[in-house]
Formats: structure tokens, C-alpha cells, sequence
């Protein structure tokens, strides 16, 4: 009877020290790149990884990204819910970060058990043969990019509000960023290089498990009736989504910027934000760019504005432009 | 046998019930906090009383009074003054802009009543609005906070819901004006 009674207590933490018993040896990031498995050979990546690109590719003040991700020998996602795949425990997804042809940073998403996920950083040597893992708290202005700006390396707590807490995704990696019916109007997107996966080879070389069996002859696609519209949805899709999203509330907010909730929830919406010395600044304004306090955030650099809040220290002036013109033009609305 | 059963099962509605709420010995430890950490100095509205200004009680921990419109930051000086507050001691304006202090209380809308104790900590690890949006501005020390241990956040949490929910919509902050004030 002790037995079962300190087994109870010990379950809802009351016998002092409980918690400090329990093995707590959680993996760590290890220090260096090199030593993370993302390279066969020095410099050389290991071919067994798969390289992509998603077709809406995150901003990150024009650096060239190179993508892999690496499934552990014999596993496959979870394709169930085409918005959040399940991916296996092992799973390591790394993204390099180019300025001006230098490395300049690697991050590393790596999935320990079916809730434990490891993010770090590493930040690229002058010499550019390794990287190293940069503290939890980020490494501030890590690189200059333009004259008077540098990129700073996001801490992990960062990491975790994007990609994140319980249920981590790999952003770029999803149904819709890697169908096979791209958009072509994509802002910034990279062409698919020989040998980068897409969904169909993750169907064909059976990596994705239940998922819809006309995946492939009907592949995600973002619905819109002018391709204007298609474009700026998957543009706010891979840089604003990732945070407002319905089904990951932020207090206090209701806007969900995924492409089907975005025009319900954006369009005409006061926000909490009002564009300065502007009278009716709404969310998103058919007609008017000059009230619509998301193309005002999207074109700000200032600390209090900018969106995304962070990662990026230039604005994105071609999403600008092409949502100014889809503000004023407002293809969706019913008279188009 | 006979007294052992209801003893372990009393035993296990206590960890059940803390499990879900907080006790009380928790939220006197988040008022402690918070009465000790200055969050009353600039989140409980000043007014001005017989002696001076004076904590108005009534709106506790409510932030910037929604009914109290300020009118145009004042245009500052080149230094080396540097920022100016209300006399509410609830709105601030330097370098970064004008600043308004939330609403800490457990209203569903204007103030915490919708967080989750996970996105209160959230909020202070990242130093981030809403525990993901723009910086902290000043004058909150949230770097203070970020020092303070998990127990002792939920605890402060744990307070903050516990407290009476006062409905008062603080203005978003307003960014300077574009002419680059000098830091020095």
C-alpha cells in the first residue's frame, strides 16, 4: 500500500524531488555542423538527404537558401492532414542561408521523439569550412548584407514561434509548397534544381503515408480566379501564416492569413494596428493600399511595425509592389 | 485498509485540483511578485489624492486608462533628455515611439482573461508581444522578468487571472516620427 501511495503522489509531483529522478537526458545540438550528418564528406552533402525548394519561399532579405531534409532508413511522413504533415521521429531538416555567395548561417530542425524537437543554429566560420553552434539567444547583426544592415541569427525561442512548440512543422516542406503544379507567378521562387524531391516522388517512392489518393492528379493548389490573387495568398501563406493561423491563436487576435481563412479574416477588419496618421486603417482595404495596415507593416523596417517581426531587415519590395497593385486592383472582389 | 482508501483518495483529489488551478499559497506568491517587482509603478494607473499622486486601486493592474486620450507626443528635445511619461505614469514616449501599459487583468478582451499560462511564458522568454509579434518597447524591464524561474512566472500568472477583471482597451503604441531622433 506505501508503494501504490507514493507511486500516486510521485505521478502528480508531490513527493519532493520526484521530478529530479526522472532521467532528463534530452538530446543536445552538437557543436559543430560537420557533426550534425548533414555532410557525407567535408563540404559534401549526403545524397541520401532530400534537397527541395517550396514554391513559396520565406523572405529573408534575398539570401540564397539551399534546403534538405533527411527521413531516418525505413520511416515516412505521416500525409494525413495535407496542412500538417507528421513527420518521424529522426527527422532533421537543415536550411542554409547565403549573402552575397558567403555562408552565413545553418539552421537545423531536429525531431527527437514524437513531442521533443531540437532547434539550433550554427553560424558560418570566415574560412567557410564549418559552422558553429550559436547560443540559445541568437547571434545579433551576424552579418552584414547591405551597407549599414546585418542578418542576426534568431534565438531558438524565436525558431519555436514559427515552426512551432508542440506541433513543429518544417514550413517549406509541406503538400502545397511541394506540388507539382507551381505557381509561376511565385514571388522569389527557385527553380527546381535536378534531383530536388516533390510530392510526387514522395508518392512514388512510397515516403508519404495516407495521404489522399488523388494527391497526385489533383495536387494542392492554392484557389484563386486571378492569378494575382493566387500569388499574394501564397506569399502571405509562407511569410505571415506561419503565425497567424486559427488553429494557433494568438490572444486577442483573430486574423488566420492561410490562403482560405485570409480574405474573411483580413478583408476590411479594423486590427489592433492603425497605420499613423491614417483615419480608416483597416487589415486589408480592397481599393485602397494606403489603409491597408498589413502592406504598411509589410513595408515597414521600424522596430514597432514590421512584419514579420523578425528574421529580415529589408523590406521585401517586389511583394510590396505586387500586393499594392492586388490592394488597388482587388481582383477578388465579386465585381471582378 | 478502511482509513488508508479515503486517505489516498483525498490525497489524489488535492493533486488533481493542483494540477488544474492554482492554490492559494501559489497566487499569495504572485502577489508578493508583483508587489515587490514594480509592476504597479507604470500597469496600476497614478492619481492624484490628498498627498500626492497615489495608485488608483480601483483600476488595479489595467493599464493605460482607454479614457485617457493623449494628445501629440511632445516634440523632445536633441538630449540629452531623452524621453517624457504621463502623469498616469501609463504612457510613455522617447526614441521608439509612445508607449501605452497593458491591461494585465484576467478581461477576456482587453486584457489576459484569453491567455494561456504557456503564452504568458512564452511572452516573457521571447521578450516579444503577444509571445511572437514586435519587441517589448520600453519602458518595460522585461529583462527583469526573463530572470524570474518558471514557478515563480506561473505564480505571477496564476495572480494575474485571480485578480478582478477590469474591461479597458489600451491604444496600440504609435511609432516616432520619421526624423531619426539622436541617441547621443
Amino acid at each position: 500500500m506505501r508503494a501504490l501511495l507514493l507511486a500516486a503522489l510521485a505521478a502528480f509531483g508531490l513527493v519532493p524531488g520526484a521530478a529530479r529522478t526522472l532521467p532528463r537526458t534530452l538530446p543536445q545540438p552538437p557543436r559543430l555542423l560537420s557533426q550534425t550528418g548533414l555532410y557525407a564528406a567535408s563540404g559534401v552533402v549526403d545524397a541520401r538527404h532530400l534537397a527541395y525548394a517550396p514554391q513559396y519561399p520565406l523572405w529573408t532579405d534575398g539570401a540564397a537558401k539551399s534546403r534538405w531534409l533527411h527521413l531516418p532508413a525505413g520511416t515516412v511522413i505521416d500525409g494525413r492532414d495535407e496542412e500538417g504533415w507528421v513527420l518521424p521521429v529522426g527527422t532533421k531538416a537543415w536550411k542554409e542561408f547565403r549573402f552575397g555567395g558567403r555562408k552565413v548561417e545553418t539552421r537545423l530542425i531536429w525531431k527527437t521523439g514524437p513531442a521533443t524537437w531540437v532547434f539550433a543554429s550554427y553560424a558560418w566560420n570566415e574560412a567557410q569550412t564549418d559552422a558553429t553552434l550559436v547560443p540559445e539567444g541568437g547571434q545579433p547583426e551576424a552579418a552584414e548584407i547591405a551597407p549599414g544592415l546585418r542578418h542576426s541569427i534568431p534565438s531558438r525561442e524565436d525558431c519555436r514561434g514559427c515552426h512551432g512548440r508542440e506541433q513543429v512543422e518544417i514550413l517549406g516542406f509541406n503538400a502545397l509548397q511541394l506540388s507539382p503544379d507551381r505557381d509561376p507567378g511565385a514571388l522569389h521562387a527557385e527553380a527546381l534544381q535536378p534531383g530536388m524531391i516533390t510530392l510526387d516522388d514522395l508518392v512514388v517512392r512510397r515516403l508519404l503515408r495516407g495521404a489522399r489518393p488523388d494527391l497526385l492528379s489533383h495536387p494542392p493548389r492554392i484557389a484563386a480566379e486571378a492569378p494575382a490573387t493566387r500569388t499574394a495568398l501564397g506569399y502571405l501563406q509562407a511569410n505571415c501564416a506561419a503565425c497567424h493561423r486559427a488553429d494557433r491563436p494568438i490572444p486577442g487576435l483573430q486574423l488566420d492569413l492561410r490562403p482560405r481563412a485570409a480574405l474573411r479574416t483580413a478583408l476590411d477588419q479594423p486590427g489592433s494596428y492603425r497605420i499613423p496618421g491614417q483615419a480608416d486603417s483597416r487589415i486589408l482595404s480592397p481599393g485602397h493600399p494606403e489603409r491597408s495596415a498589413l502592406l504598411h507593416r509589410m513595408a515597414s523596417r521600424h522596430a514597432l511595425s514590421q512584419m514579420p517581426p523578425l528574421g529580415s531587415v529589408l523590406v521585401d519590395q517586389a511583394a510590396v509592389d505586387h500586393l499594392r497593385r492586388w490592394i488597388a486592383d482587388s481582383p477578388f472582389l465579386p465585381s471582378h | 485498509m478502511s482509513l488508508t482508501r479515503p486517505f489516498l483518495l483525498a490525497l489524489l483529489g488535492v493533486a488533481l485540483a493542483q494540477a488544474g488551478t492554482p492554490g492559494k499559497s501559489v497566487i499569495r506568491r504572485g502577489a508578493y511578485l508583483v508587489s515587490i517587482s514594480g509592476c504597479h509603478d507604470c500597469h496600476t494607473p497614478l492619481k492624484m489624492g490628498p498627498k500626492g499622486p497615489e495608485p488608483d486601486m480601483t483600476r488595479m493592474l489595467s493599464g493605460h486608462p482607454e479614457a485617457l486620450k493623449m494628445p501629440p507626443a511632445p516634440k523632445l528635445p536633441e538630449g540629452p533628455w531623452g524621453w517624457v511619461g504621463s502623469l498616469s505614469m501609463t504612457a510613455f514616449t522617447g526614441p521608439w515611439g509612445v508607449t501605452y501599459t497593458a491591461n494585465l487583468t484576467p478581461d477576456k478582451e482587453t486584457g489576459l482573461g484569453s491567455w494561456t499560462e504557456a503564452q504568458f511564458l512564452q511572452m516573457v522568454r521571447t521578450g516579444r508581444h503577444l509571445g511572437q509579434g514586435r519587441r517589448i518597447l520600453p519602458p518595460m524591464p522585461i529583462q527583469n522578468l526573463q530572470l524570474v524561474s518558471e514557478p515563480d512566472l506561473k505564480a505571477i500568472f496564476a495572480y494575474l487571472q485571480s485578480i478582478p477583471a477590469i474591461h479597458n482597451r489600451v491604444p496600440a503604441p504609435i511609432e516616432p516620427a520619421a526624423t531619426p531622433i539622436p541617441m547621443h
